[in-house]
């Protein structure tokens, strides 16, 4: 510990939001999610592959009110990591960095996300006919 | 690099491009690699599952049954792991100050990354071969 004061940076609740540093974080904290969504993942397949009664577990888990919204929330957080992760591969090669280009692709990322999760959702429930 | 006669860096270390983690860009190239593969397998992974919605367990093994979902669940998993725990291990990296618990922490998700992984292999497998 510093025995006297020093000057320190600003501390993070005092900034102003910004989309930047918004869509930066969640860009992190859906991809923890995601990680942990995988448990989900690998627990169906083993469900798959131990046969019918495990399988009908699982679905009617996965397909429970608990289970959907799980489920909707992993649809999105995989959408918003898939699209904000082509924004980062676009300045990775350099591309984009403009303050006003920035802004712009982050709210397309927004809409595209949910854009998508909902196309999904309802994809879903057209081909299994009803709730 | 301009005044090379003064660099503390050595020639050859300069040449190796490997840095004080001695790994170079090693960890960033994966990164970015498997987040370009993940782009199309997890669209057709999304599709392909929305696709199946409500299908009963006859219909959903049979499809991850084929060959060619397979292969491409094999490298969908393989990536999705190894994706999950490089961005995890900067994750930890960044907010986990101890060296003790950091270790512990990265550790525990590379291994943990590596058994699931290998565990949906396996259940793929298992539901394409039968045991």
């Amino acid at each position: 510990m510093p025995s006297h004061e020093r000057p320190l940076s600003p501390h993070l609740q005092i900034y102003r939001w910004q989309i930047t540093s918004v869509l930066s974080i969640l860009h992190r904290g859906t991809g923890v999610a995601l990680a942990v969504g995988t448990l989900l993942l690998v627990y169906w397949l083993i469900a798959a592959a131990a046969g019918p009664d495990s399988f009908a577990a699982a679905q009617g888990l996965i397909g429970s009110i608990f289970g959907r919204v799980l489920l909707l929330g992993w649809t999105w957080a995989l959408f918003y990591h898939l699209c904000n992760g082509i924004r980062h591969l676009f300045w990775d090669a350099g591309r984009g960095f403009e303050l006003k280009t920035a802004y712009a692709s982050g709210w397309t990322v927004v809409g595209a996300s949910f854009a998508l999760t909902l196309a999904a959702w309802i994809a879903g429930y057209m081909v299994r006919g009803g709730a | 690099m301009s005044d090379a006669g003064r660099a503390l860096r050595s020639e050859l270390g300069r040449v190796r491009g490997l840095g004080s983690a001695k790994e170079g860009v090693q960890h960033w190239w994966m990164q970015r690699l498997t987040a370009v593969a993940l782009v199309p397998l997890l669209l057709w992974f999304v599709v392909a599952v929305v696709a199946h919605t409500g299908d009963d367990y006859a219909a959903v093994h049979g499809w991850l049954a084929s060959p060619v979902t397979l292969g491409l669940m094999i490298l969908l998993v393989a990536a999705a792991f190894q994706h999950a725990q490089l961005g995890l291990q900067v994750v930890i990296e960044d907010y986990i100050h101890g060296e003790g618990p950091k270790i512990a922490l990265i550790l525990l998700v590379k291994f943990a990354s590596l058994l699931l992984g290998l565990a949906a292999v396996i259940a793929l497998l298992v539901i394409a071969f039968g045991r």
